[in-house]
C-alpha cells in the first residue's frame, strides 16, 4: 500500500497558554494540489511550521510519508513567506536555489556539480535562469517568489509546503506557479499551499483545508467551498463574509 | 588656539621605513597582532552583522569587566588562564541571559541585551572600587587594550622557527579556528543565517548554530580585548564586515575582503600611532572606520557617488 505523504494526529500548538491550533487531524493523499483557507489568525502559516517541526508540538504528532519528519525531511520542500527574508542578504540566485541541495548534502560537503546542473535546471523552469549570478536584492517581488520555487524544485521533494506563494506576485508569475504546481502534481507529488484568496482557490487547488483553529472541513474542492462550511471557517468576518458570496456568485 | 599644533610633522622616513629597520622585531608582532585581531573579529563580524547581532560583540565586549575581576579574586592572580576563563565565562553569561530575558519576558531582543550588558558591566565597576587596593588591575587596559605591549610578553616557540609572543600566538589560534569554523560550517552558517525557516526543515538547527556562533564570538572577543580593549573590540567586529559589504555582493567574497581589510587598517594603524603618537589599537580604529567611509563613498555598485551619478 501506498504510504500517506502528510497525517497528523490530535495536532495541537499553542503560543504560551494561548491555543493557536487544536487537534488537528488530517491524512493528506499522494499527488493532490490542496489549498491551506482561513481568516488571519487561524493558524494557516503555524500548521506548516508545526509540521516541519520549526514550532513545538503542545501535543499530538505528525508523520511524513510514515515516519516522524526528522527522518523524512528530504521529501519534503518547503517555500516560506517572501517578507521572513532578508533580501539584502549578500547571497546570489543561484546561491539561494543551491541552499534547496543542502538538505541531501553530507555535513562539510559542498554542492558539486550536479548540484549546480539541478539547480539550473530549477531556474529555468521558473524563467530565472538568466537572472543566476544576480544579487538577490535586484528582483521584483514575483521574481523573488520565483528563486523560492526554483529552491523548492531543487529540493527534490515528495510533500511540498508552500507559505502564501502568490502574495505580491505579478500574473504572468502566479500563472507560473500554478503551471509548476500542476507539473509536480501529474509527478505524483503532493502539494500543500497556504492560500488567502476565496475565488482564486476554488480554480486552483483539487482539495481544500478550511482551518480555523480547528479543522472546518478537509475534502475535494467542490464538496467543501459551500456557503455555510465558509462562512463557519470565516465566522462573524463581515468583509470576508461578502468576499465569499462575491466567490460563490461569480461561479 | 590652533588644534592642528598637536601633529607632529609628518617625516616619511621616520614613520613608514624606521619602524622596520630599526625596531622591526617590536613594530612587527604589534602589526602581526593588530591584522590577527582584526581579521578574526572581521570574519565573524561578516555573518553577526547579517544576522542583525552586531552589538552583542559589544554586549560581551562589556561584561568581560566583571569575569577578570571576579576571576582575580577568586584566584588572587593576575595569571592569562583564570583571566581568560573569567571573561569567557562572563561572555557565555551575557549571550545566555539576553537569550534567557527575551524568551521568558515580552522583553525584545535589544533591550534585554541592553539590561544584561549595562547591569553586568556595572557589576564590574562596583567591584572594582570595592576591592580597589587588592585588586591590580589596570582599567585603562580592560577598555582600552595594551597591543603596543605584546612584544614584551613572554615567548613560545612555533614549531621550533620562530618566537612568538604568547598573546600573538594564542591569537593566531583563534584566527584560524575562525577561519577553519567558518570554512567547515559555512553552509550551516549561511542557511541559518538567510533563511531559519528552510534551515529548520532539512535538518539544521538554527539554534544550535546560533549558541555556536556565540560561543566563538565569545572566545574571540575575550581573546582579542587584551590587545584592543573592550571598546574597540567592536569596532573590529563591525566594520570590516560593514565596509567588504559595501564593496561585494557575495558572502565568500565578503569573508576574503574583511582580512584584506584587516591587513590593511592594521599596518596603516601603527603607522599612524607612530606618527601621532596615540594609542594603536584607537588609530587602527580610525584607519579602519575610514576605511569604511571610503567603501560607502565610492563602492562601485552602491556608493553614494555612483547613486548621486544615476539619479
Amino acid at each position: 500500500m501506498e504510504t500517506i505523504p502528510l497525517e497528523t494526529h490530535d495536532l495541537t500548538v499553542a503560543y504560551g497558554k494561548k491555543p493557536v491550533l487544536y487537534g488537528v487531524d488530517v491524512q493528506v493523499p499522494k499527488g493532490k494540489l490542496i489549498g491551506i483557507i482561513g481568516p488571519n489568525g487561524a493558524g494557516k502559516s503555524t500548521l506548516i511550521k508545526a509540521i516541519m517541526g520549526v514550532i513545538p508540538l503542545t501535543s499530538g504528532w505528525v508523520k511524513i510519508f510514515d515516519k516522524p519528519f526528522k527522518a523524512n525531511a528530504k521529501r519534503v520542500g518547503y517555500v516560506p513567506q517572501r517578507e521572513t527574508v532578508d533580501w539584502d542578504f549578500p547571497v546570489s540566485v543561484m546561491d539561494v536555489v543551491l541552499m534547496g541541495r543542502y538538505g541531501r548534502l553530507g555535513w562539510f560537503s559542498r554542492p558539486g556539480k550536479k548540484d549546480r546542473e539541478i539547480a539550473r535546471q530549477s531556474l529555468d523552469k521558473v524563467g530565472m535562469l538568466p537572472f543566476a549570478d544576480r544579487q538577490i536584492s535586484n528582483l521584483s517581488g514575483g521574481q523573488q517568489q520565483r528563486v523560492f520555487l526554483a529552491r523548492a524544485l531543487a529540493q527534490q521533494s515528495d510533500l511540498y509546503l508552500m507559505d502564501e506563494p502568490f502574495v505580491g506576485v505579478d500574473a504572468a508569475t502566479e500563472a507560473a506557479i500554478i503551471a509548476i504546481m500542476k507539473e509536480l502534481k501529474e509527478q505524483g507529488k503532493t502539494i500543500l499551499v497556504v492560500h488567502h484568496d476565496l475565488p482564486t482557490a476554488k480554480k486552483y487547488f483539487d482539495m481544500l483545508l478550511l482551518l480555523n483553529m480547528r479543522v472546518v472541513a478537509f475534502g475535494p474542492t467542490s464538496e467543501v467551498f459551500t456557503n455555510e462550511l465558509l462562512q463557519k471557517t470565516y465566522g462573524g468576518r463581515l468583509t470576508i463574509l461578502s468576499e465569499v458570496a462575491d466567490a460563490i456568485r461569480t461561479q | 588656539m590652533n588644534i592642528f599644533q598637536n601633529i607632529p610633522p609628518f617625516d616619511f622616513h621616520e614613520v613608514f621605513v624606521m619602524p622596520w629597520t630599526e625596531f622591526g622585531d617590536v613594530f612587527i608582532w604589534i602589526f602581526v597582532m593588530g591584522f590577527l585581531v582584526t581579521a578574526a573579529c572581521g570574519m565573524l563580524g561578516s555573518f553577526i552583522v547579517w544576522r542583525q547581532m552586531a552589538l552583542v560583540g559589544d554586549a560581551i565586549s562589556h561584561s568581560v569587566l566583571p569575569g577578570i575581576v571576579v576571576a582575580f579574586l577568586l584566584t588572587q592572580s593576575r595569571g592569562t588562564l583564570p583571566m581568560f576563563f573569567g571573561a569567557l565565562v562572563a561572555g557565555i553569561l551575557t549571550t545566555t541571559l539576553i537569550e534567557f530575558i527575551h524568551t521568558k519576558s515580552r522583553v525584545k531582543t535589544d533591550a534585554a541585551l541592553g539590561i544584561v550588558f549595562t547591569t553586568l558591566f556595572a557589576i564590574g565597576v562596583v567591584l572594582i572600587s570595592m576591592y580597589g587596593e587588592n585588586v591590580d588591575l589596570d582599567t585603562d587596559c580592560v577598555l582600552y587594550g595594551e597591543i603596543e605591549y605584546v612584544s614584551q610578553d613572554l615567548t613560545v616557540s612555533l614549531f621550533g622557527l620562530f618566537d612568538v609572543p604568547v598573546q600573538v600566538a594564542r591569537m593566531g589560534a583563534v584566527a584560524f579556528c575562525v577561519m577553519l569554523l567558518i570554512v567547515f560550517f559555512y553552509k550551516q552558517l549561511l542557511v541559518s543565517s538567510f533563511d531559519p525557516g528552510l534551515a529548520r526543515s532539512i535538518g539544521i538547527n538554527p539554534a544550535i548554530v546560533h549558541h555556536g556562533l556565540m560561543l566563538l564570538l565569545s572566545i574571540t572577543v575575550v581573546s582579542a580585548f587584551e590587545a584592543v580593549g573592550a571598546i574597540l573590540v567592536i569596532a573590529m567586529l563591525i566594520f570590516p564586515a560593514t565596509t567588504a559589504s559595501m564593496l561585494s555582493d557575495r558572502m565568500p567574497i565578503i569573508l576574503g575582503l574583511t582580512v584584506v581589510i584587516s591587513a590593511i587598517s592594521s599596518l596603516l594603524g601603527v603607522h599612524l600611532a607612530l606618527w601621532l603618537d596615540v594609542s594603536t589599537a584607537g588609530a587602527m580604529s580610525v584607519v579602519v572606520s575610514t576605511l569604511f567611509g571610503l567603501a560607502w563613498m565610492f563602492s562601485p555598485n552602491r556608493g553614494l557617488l555612483v547613486l548621486a551619478m544615476r539619479r
